[in-house]
């Protein structure tokens, strides 16, 4: 190394070795260097605004007061303020009124998709499309009625099926001819020894005489050929005769609960469910 | 076979001098704007093409006041989801025709670079359209390109300043103008003028005007050929595009090397045409010299062989020594005609391909769009009147600018099919997606498979000729 630049005029640093071995001057250009200052200037404003620096127990919470929680308060606020105007008309309105109105329905059914997930579709499937021991409710087979204003009493204050065990009151032969005549039922004919049995053995008192049910009691449509417990078909209507549903006396008896939503959720959500299982295909 | 290699390598390393490698390297001119290129103007053929090319976009600043039936004729509506050209209203879902466009134009970009370089960059291209008029401004102010270096070295003084003062009020004046003419394009152009004026336009205007003006300030006033060798991409990926039959301004070494000074009464004899006056270099917009063969920092806008045939002329030789042609043509191989090279042909075919989707997707816009969905859980329903009942979501968009009252019907592809929640014609808006649900009903005696075609049709009910079709499916128990 040396003082003297032997390569004067070359645009070197005046560093060099071995004679003739130097280093050249290519500074950084000049407007890349006034980025790469702006950048810092960017990232020092950036600190003080923003919350960023660590500290012994908290962080440096930043000028600006941001938050990620406040900014998503913000925005579900700005939600809210949109869906007030449908809330409240919820809030005012009558379920059976709710329905009439197209574009109240429509926001309905929307909203209460999450509510039926949470709440209901644990039993009932999604989209109501039931499960084994639960109904479907995509359909227009009613249990207790498919009026909206019914569906909604459902929701309230639950339901619980009730059919008394005959496997100790019938005897073998009689169970067997009366499952011939509820799956001949579903199939749109009868069996002669098993509707005598029917009428003997006090199920019309339920059923109905034309065993299409009542719905003041939830007492099941024989008829349709659509099976309150799957999966239907002979084995499973012999079952449910000799076991009857909700029957103490029998440990073997089906279980058919509701349960009660009235204390679990507030009315609008109930008015909202109740639309929407209406809507799900089956709204009487 | 490697260790000779390498020797081969440390052997030609060490036969050059290290002093010519020195040598070398001093001619080494990296541009990173440390010196402004302060450029000659010289009147031309290629000045007037670059004057043409430039004055296209006078479109870009006069468009947004063209009317269309009392609204904008070409309006980029983006808070509503609109782009509407004249008569024609695109939604975003017809933006798969702006794909194509984009397609178009960038294939166009390939194909006519392969033919004769950088014609966007040389003549098309805003930023160099912008400079161009930047520093068109500097020279009419400040002078030409010796007394703009002066001025630039010169220290401050009232002339200096009155100077650089009228020169940065106008590039400012343009630069506004520029940022207002490309948010006009988004926003009612007139409405933006007198929001501008009475201090009541859109934040985002604001924003985007103010961020044109710096832009055009900074990168036109400043930058200039900064950003085509440093920032700009095209500027990059042209040398793929180039080929050896690429037409671009090059030096004719043959006919202009040995190069030497012109002196009176010195024999020319064993010369070339080449005076070495420099003219090229002075005229460069990006401060290259053409002699040293094509590099990225060309614009190909031809400017040089404007000042070459001009000395040509003076010095009573014929023009060309620096003028469009390709490598092979100087090198004196055949080129083959445009329409039989390769890259032409393919490149060509898919341009054709974008040009008839875009034909096509404008030709077909429609003013109706219909999406049906089925519901999969559950997929069907048994009724109690031993109907089987399906759902479906219908989505239904109103492309018009008018409400409009649509009605659906259905094949009866299905034996004793029924619908139901059809009956009633449905209010859609203009521009909006309204979903509705629809339920279809088939007695189970008539499912022949589990899965049968059901075709919806949905129409304008004032006028059935807008009917959309879309089929779907109905689903049925296994038999």
């Amino acid at each position: 190394m040396s003082d003297q630049n032997p390569f004067p005029g070359e645009n070197n640093t005046g560093h060099y070795w071995d004679g003739n071995l130097r280093e050249l001057l290519n500074p950084i250009p000049k407007w890349w260097m006034i980025g790469f200052w702006i950048s810092i200037a960017i990232f020092i404003g950036y600190t003080i605004w923003y919350p960023s620096w660590p500290l012994i127990n908290t962080h440096f919470k930043g000028v600006a007061g941001w938050t990620a929680m406040n900014e998503y308060k913000e925005d579900m606020a700005k939600i809210e303020a949109i869906r007030a105007p449908y809330e409240e008309s919820i809030n005012k309105m009558s379920a059976a009124q709710i329905l009439a109105d197209d574009q109240l329905a429509n926001y309905t059914v929307r909203s209460a998709k999450v509510l039926f997930g949470d709440k209901c579709a644990a039993c009932h499937g999604t989209g109501g499309a039931g499960n084994p021991g639960y109904p479907v409710l995509a359909d227009d087979d009613w249990l207790y009625g498919g009026t909206i204003e019914k569906i909604q009493e459902t929701i309230t204050i639950g339901r619980q099926g009730m059919m008394p065990a005959h496997g100790s009151r019938l005897s073998d032969q009689q169970i067997s001819d009366l499952t011939k005549h509820v799956v001949a039922l579903g199939q749109g004919s009868e069996d002669a020894a098993g509707k005598a049995v029917f009428m003997s053995a006090g199920c019309f008192a339920c059923h109905g005489m034309d065993a299409k049910g009542n719905q003041m009691m939830g007492s099941a449509n024989l008829t349709d050929g659509i099976y309150r417990f799957a999966p239907g078909g002979a084995d499973s209507v012999k079952y449910t005769i000799a076991h009857g549903v909700n029957d103490a006396s029998d440990a073997k008896s089906r279980n058919a609960v509701m349960p009660v939503f009235g204390k679990m959720l507030d009315e609008n959500d109930i008015k909202k469910l109740a639309v929407y299982v209406y809507k799900l295909g089956g709204g009487q | 076979m490697t260790g000779g290699i390498v020797n081969n390598l440390v052997n030609s390393a060490q036969s050059e001098n290290i002093d010519d490698l020195y040598e070398e390297a001093s001619h080494w001119h990296v541009n990173t704007g440390d010196e402004t290129i302060h450029a000659k103007r010289l009147a031309g053929r290629f000045r007037t093409y670059k004057w043409l090319g430039h004055a296209l976009y006078l479109l870009f600043f006069l468009g947004p006041y063209l009317r269309w039936e009392d609204s904008q004729a070409i309006l980029y509506d983006i808070p509503g989801r609109k782009f509407h050209f004249f008569d024609l209203t695109i939604l975003p879902q017809d933006v798969w025709i702006l794909s194509l466009i984009l397609m178009f134009f960038a294939i166009l970009m390939v194909v006519v670079t392969a033919i004769v370089g950088r014609l966007w960059c040389g003549y098309f291209c805003f930023q160099t359209a912008w400079t161009d008029v930047f520093t068109w401004i500097e020279g009419k102010i400040e002078g030409d390109p010796a007394k703009r270096r002066k001025l630039d070295d010169a220290a401050w003084s009232s002339e200096k300043i009155r100077k650089r003062g009228i020169k940065h009020t106008l590039w400012l004046l343009i630069s506004v103008l520029t940022g207002i003419s490309f948010t006009a394009w988004f926003t009612d152009a007139y409405q933006l003028w007198s929001d501008l004026f009475t201090l009541d336009a859109a934040f985002m205007s604001w924003v985007t005007i103010g961020t044109f003006t710096a832009g055009t300030y900074v990168l036109a006033g400043f930058m200039r050929e900064q950003v085509c060798l440093w920032l700009c991409p095209y500027a990059r990926i042209q040398g793929v595009f180039y080929d050896r039959d690429t037409e671009l301004p090059t030096y004719d070494f043959n006919r202009g090397e040995p190069r030497g000074k012109l002196r009176k009464g010195e024999n020319t004899e064993g010369k070339g045409d080449c005076v070495a006056c420099n003219q090229c270099v002075a005229v460069c917009p990006t401060g290259i010299d053409i002699r040293a063969g094509q590099q990225e920092g060309c614009i190909t806008c031809g400017l040089c062989i404007d000042a070459c045939d001009m000395v040509m002329d003076k010095v009573g030789k014929s023009r060309g020594l620096v003028r469009y042609a390709s490598l092979d043509e100087i090198q004196g191989i055949d080129v083959p005609p445009v329409y039989k090279r390769p890259r032409i042909i393919a490149s060509s075919a898919l341009i054709m391909i974008a040009v008839f989707g875009i034909i096509y997707g404008l030709t077909h816009l429609g003013s109706l769009e219909l999406k049906v969905l089925h519901e999969r859980q559950p997929l069907f329903v048994q009724q109690s009147d031993g109907t089987i009942q399906n759902k479906y979501y219908f989505k239904m968009l109103n492309k018009t600018d008018k409400e409009m009252q649509v009605k659906i019907t259905v094949d009866e592809s299905i034996n004793g099919l029924t619908m139901i929640g059809a009956d009633k014609t449905i209010a859609v808006g203009s521009g909006d997606l309204r979903s509705h649900t629809i339920f279809v009903k088939v007695p189970n005696g008539f499912i022949s498979a589990p899965r049968l075609p059901v075709i919806f049709h949905l129409s304008d009910a004032s006028d059935p000729d807008t009917m959309v079709t879309y089929e779907s499916m109905f689903f049925g128990p296994k038999h």
